[in-house]
């Protein structure tokens, strides 16, 4: 079953299922809003702030999440499926490319 | 080239989010084989062509990353010359008693300029690579798996004091330059080897101190690196870059995220080094093709994600 994912930060909208992470969502269906990483819930720049609905989530790195963030439903998209329509606001970004 | 001092990376322990998800994907897809566990919860790991027991070490944390790269050295008397070049340099040194990892010998503990640890040590148990070498085969005729990777061959990381660490790792610890980008007169990407490869470990200048931005493996050709992407999309692994060529090195290469958000890369066919081959450089306004030959295009999460 899909549910509804609006991302408050930009007003996009995309349907994803129970079975797939919010970002692979919205990657499968080109859309954008969410910065995308490793997918794998260690970087930390799909960090987002779940605003309404309910999810399951999965293991996601301590040096992104802390407890205390997880219990005010602050996590990585990557690591969360929806149980829910979800509504969520963007934290994360990607640094800047180059390095000087 | 007689081969001296500082061999080769030997092993680097990866910090891991779910043990089984990492054992599949380490083993099953990529083609590691395991080769012990212990009572912290380590698993060891090797490439088939590997003959010591380990050279990746799976450590089960509530966070990603890399817990320490090592170099195994030649000699016991080059593991206490290059105590005390680290120690001369001004970077504190910890012994690790030999079996602190199974199979390996004691080992020689500090932290770089760039934050990052590393270990030195001479022995480690050898168990062979599935041949024999009398008369050996080429390849194991069975057991191998996915993309059967052959061997752990460097990591490239990011980390602060730029400048001091490329010193220390070409002073104290006899590193050769082989490969770097500058930018004017800023080195913002160094390729070290201690052999005759193109790099046994890279650093890229960047303002944490610390970060793994990859582990890589060695492939044996450009048809295997497509049959690594093949396995990637089968098994739905985050795939980042590739396949293609990097300009640096000029290996053939794909990018791909393990289940805990470390980086991978599987490589073939790169270039080489000897002690009197020219640095090659790359200047900042052509970084895209350094990186990225083909597509000459920069990848924002490529330059900007680390574990």
């Amino acid at each position: 079953m899909a549910f509804k994912i609006t991302i408050d930060n930009t007003g996009e909208v995309y349907p994803c299922s129970e079975t797939k992470h919010l970002l692979a969502g919205m990657i499968q269906l080109g859309k954008k809003g969410i910065p995308v990483g490793c997918r794998s819930g260690g970087c930390g720049v799909c960090k987002v702030k779940i605003l309404s609905g309910d999810y399951r989530s999965k293991k996601m790195s301590r040096d992104h999440v802390t407890e205390d963030e997880e219990r005010q439903n602050i996590v990585l998209a990557c690591r969360v499926f929806p149980q829910e329509d979800i509504s969520l606001s963007v934290i994360g970004h990607l640094r800047k490319a180059v390095m000087r | 080239m007689a081969m001296t001092g500082i061999l080769r990376p030997g092993h680097v322990q990866l910090r891991v989010l779910d043990l089984e998800e990492s054992l599949n994907h380490y083993c099953e897809n990529m083609g590691l084989i395991e080769t012990d566990r212990d009572d912290q919860g380590r698993v060891y790991l090797k490439c088939w062509d590997e003959h010591d027991k380990f050279s990746v070490v799976l450590e089960p944390s509530d966070r990603a990353g890399m817990d320490h790269m090592a170099f195994k050295v030649a000699t016991e008397q080059d593991l206490w010359r290059f105590e005390s070049n680290v120690k001369n340099f001004g970077i504190e040194t910890k012994r690790v008693p030999a079996g602190e990892l199974n199979g390996c010998g004691e080992r020689v503990r500090f932290v770089g300029p760039a934050g990052h640890t590393f270990e030195l040590y001479a022995e480690k148990e050898q168990v062979g690579n599935g041949i024999p070498t009398t008369n050996p085969s080429p390849w194991p005729r069975h057991g191998l798996k996915g993309m059967e990777v052959i061997r752990f061959d460097h990591c490239l990381l990011y980390g602060n004091n730029f400048d001091e660490n490329i010193k220390f790792f070409t002073e104290a610890l006899e590193f050769k330059l082989t490969e770097q980008i500058v930018d004017g007169d800023v080195q913002l990407a160094a390729f070290l080897t201690c052999s005759t490869k193109a790099h046994d470990i890279a650093f890229i200048r960047h303002e944490e101190s610390g970060k793994l931005h990859h582990a890589s493996f060695l492939l044996g050709s450009w048809e295997q690196v497509l049959r690594a992407a093949d396995i990637i999309s089968m098994e739905d692994i985050p795939l980042e870059t590739g396949p293609t060529r990097h300009g640096l090195t000029r290996g053939r290469t794909i990018y791909f995220f393990d289940p805990s958000g470390n980086r991978n890369e599987v490589f073939a066919e790169d270039s080489y080094f000897y002690p009197d081959s020219p640095v090659l450089t790359w200047t900042a306004d052509n970084i895209g093709q350094a990186i990225f030959y083909h597509s000459r295009q920069l990848v924002d999460s490529f330059m900007g994600v680390t574990s």
